[in-house]
């Protein structure tokens, strides 16, 4: 049999683990390479490297004194949370709707979301920029936050909705012949079976924010409403490119999502799972 | 604790399918009433339409007396077990059960004295705090009719609640659904595909066949006194053996196939409108248990049947024979696959444990003629009177 068990060295050293030790220190060691970096001394020259020593926090209190790092971390806080929220209500309704209410036209619609969830950025910014200039929105939290909304909220739908469908239609009549109203029982007994749908949609749609590069840029130019890539991007001046601070932003812009994820880990995976096998 | 009455009851989808035909039934207080018909035949939809959860497209539904069609289910004041239960898996049991009467904002005092009583009756008492995914399937049905059972309806209505449990425990849960019902003494709509559910448990039993309504009465009646080709098929298990017959010219004989069976007087007297149908076609139908094998002492006019297979069940032998007359089938009343496999003119009959036979026999029966059936092979009527 092909399937026996291991005995001996052959339990932790065989090909299957090797595999799974390659391919996780090939995503490690450039993370690694990141935080080890971003400890150096500012002073020392040349790029990265694998030991830091003597460790030094001067990377960290440079971004933050010297480049502003602090307004774009709020300034990416408050944009990603933002949207994140609205993502999420009006996809839980968007997405209850079109799951379970009698509606004409569902199809197309989901298909029309499906075709704006996988639709360039690049080829409605230029659009996009006439429009937030026309509304004087360029430079403020709405400038990112409404096309953030728009964007993240197609994919965030098909999520809700898959979750949705699996949960059985009887609960919902259930709690209507026990009396509770449409919204009561879209509150006590069908939110709490879709957490995990919500975590998943909630995250991707936070990391998806929270990463945006191209609308970010385009819209908040103004250091007062940057945004945590554009900030990086920008660090440093036309003959400097101050890699140590860079790494130390970086480190500091992937805590959030990694608490994130860490937190909400067994949500996530059952609500990409369930989403795929009922939806 | 309320009366329940259909006055032709109709359910057209806006797809156009009628689902539910002129639906009248009468259900009395404290009754136990079955609905049961093969799939699709609109016994669901006609629950649903008593839930609430349904509109009525025409027709009147009254709840205790009062027209309830415009009725929220809330008002009707009804409980309801679905198939699969429908649990919220995020409560305990306890407030699973509790969830209505917290709706009701019961003080929390009296909520968890009647949930305590609930529990009791079901023997749920040491599961309170667990959820339903720790529970098994005959504990998960036992919270779905405590759910039921906490608010004290005026109508209980049940659709298919035994249908995910294993045969055993279905067998102990109709006997358990039973005894809380009469102790309660709520009027039940229970709705069902399974014919011996319907038989062992209702008080009285609807059958509905695509949307129609076929008969009303009390599970014996339909069982001795079928009103018409299909219920006679759907009711009993075994089912009836239906065969194409002709009656014979002074209607004292009967020609099934190449044989012919004897009529004595009484049969005519009992349905004098059998004189109607002399030298004309009928079907003619006879319980397993009416075909004792002949050297049972049974006495009654002979039929002759080949031995196709024998079940042998230690009290009674169920022997599959089959003679040269057509076979009916009522459609509908057995399902497709099964139908597919019935053989041409293949009966059932039940014969004693100890008659010597054998597959491939010639096997003589003894027809109970007086408990043999008449329908009408136009209309699918009974010829009784």
């Amino acid at each position: 049999m092909r399937n026996r068990k291991r005995v001996g060295w052959h339990r932790y050293i065989n090909g299957v683990n090797l595999a799974v030790l390659i391919t996780v220190l090939f995503i490690l060691i450039p993370l690694y390479w990141l935080i080890a970096s971003s400890f150096r001394s500012p002073n020392s020259f040349g790029t990265a490297t694998l030991n830091p020593a003597p460790l030094s926090g001067g990377n960290y209190s440079n971004a933050f004194v010297a480049y502003d790092f602090g307004i774009y971390f709020r300034n990416s806080l408050i944009v990603s949370i933002a949207a994140t929220a609205l993502v999420l209500i009006l996809g839980t309704l968007a997405g209850y709707a079109l799951g379970r209410l009698p509606m004409r036209g569902k199809f197309p619609t989901l298909v029309i979301l499906l075709m704006i969830s996988v639709f360039p950025e690049v080829a409605v910014i230029a659009p996009l920029y006439l429009l937030m200039r026309n509304l004087h929105l360029l430079n403020s939290y709405p400038a990112l936050i409404i096309p953030y909304t728009a964007f993240f909220l197609p994919f965030a739908i098909w999520i809700l909705r898959n979750y949705f469908l699996g949960i059985p239609k009887e609960m919902e009549e259930t709690g209507r012949i026990d009396g509770a109203s449409p919204l009561r029982t879209v509150w006590t007994i069908v939110l709490p079976q879709a957490l995990p749908g919500l975590f998943t949609a909630g995250i991707f749609t936070f990391t998806a924010c929270w990463t945006e590069f191209l609308m970010a840029l385009t819209f908040n130019s103004s250091n007062n409403y940057r945004t945590i890539p554009v900030g990086i991007a920008e660090f440093g001046g036309n003959f400097n490119v101050p890699y140590g601070t860079i790494f130390a932003a970086s480190v500091v812009a992937v805590v959030p999502i990694g608490i994130l994820v860490f937190i909400f880990r067994k949500f996530v995976i059952s609500g990409l799972t369930s989403g795929a096998v009922k939806g | 604790m309320a009366p329940v009455s259909l006055e032709k009851i109709n359910k057209v989808y806006e797809n156009g399918f009628h689902a539910v035909k002129d639906l009248s039934v009468n259900i009395a207080d404290g009754e136990f009433m079955v609905l049961v018909g093969p799939s699709g035949c609109g016994k669901t939809t006609a629950l649903r339409m008593v839930a609430g959860l349904e509109d009525i497209t025409s027709g009147i539904l009254r709840i205790g007396g009062k027209e309830a069609n415009d009725e929220t289910p809330k008002q009707r004041d009804i409980a309801m077990v679905f198939q699969n239960y429908a649990l919220y898996p995020h409560m305990t049991v306890a407030a699973n059960i509790g969830f209505a009467l917290k709706l009701r904002k019961l003080p929390k005092a009296e909520l968890d004295a009647k949930v305590k009583e609930a529990a009791e009756i079901l023997g749920l008492t040491d599961w309170l705090d667990r959820k339903p995914g720790q529970l098994s399937g005959g504990q998960r049905q036992r919270v779905a009719m405590g759910r039921a059972i906490v608010r004290e309806p005026s109508v209980f209505l049940m659709d298919e609640p035994l249908s995910n449990l294993d045969a055993k425990l279905r067998v102990q849960m109709r006997a358990e659904v039973q005894r809380i019902q009469r102790r309660i003494g709520v009027s039940t709509i229970y709705v069902t595909h399974d014919q011996v559910e319907a038989m062992t448990m209702g008080d009285r039993v609807t059958v509905l066949r695509e949307g129609v309504l076929q008969q009303v009465d009390t599970p014996q009646v339909l069982y001795d006194n079928p009103d018409n080709i299909f219920v006679a098929a759907f009711i009993g298990s075994p089912s009836m053996n239906l065969y194409d017959a002709t009656l014979g010219t002074d209607a004292r004989s009967l020609k099934l196939g190449s044989q012919e069976v004897d009529l004595p007087e009484s049969v005519l007297v009992a349905r004098p409108a059998l004189r109607g149908y002399t030298g004309k076609k009928v079907v003619v139908g006879l319980r397993p248990e009416h075909l004792p094998a002949e050297s049972d002492n049974a006495t009654g006019p002979k039929l002759v049947g080949e031995v196709e297979l024998i079940e042998a069940l230690g009290s009674e032998q169920v022997v599959h024979f089959t003679i040269d007359a057509n076979r009916v089938l009522a459609e509908g009343a057995v399902d497709k696959d099964e139908a597919a496999t019935v053989k041409h003119g293949e009966g059932v009959a039940r014969i004693g444990a100890k008659v010597p036979v054998k597959v491939g026999d010639k096997l003589t029966f003894a027809v109970s003629i007086e408990d043999m059936k008449f329908f009408d092979e136009s209309t699918g009527l009974a010829i009784r009177t």
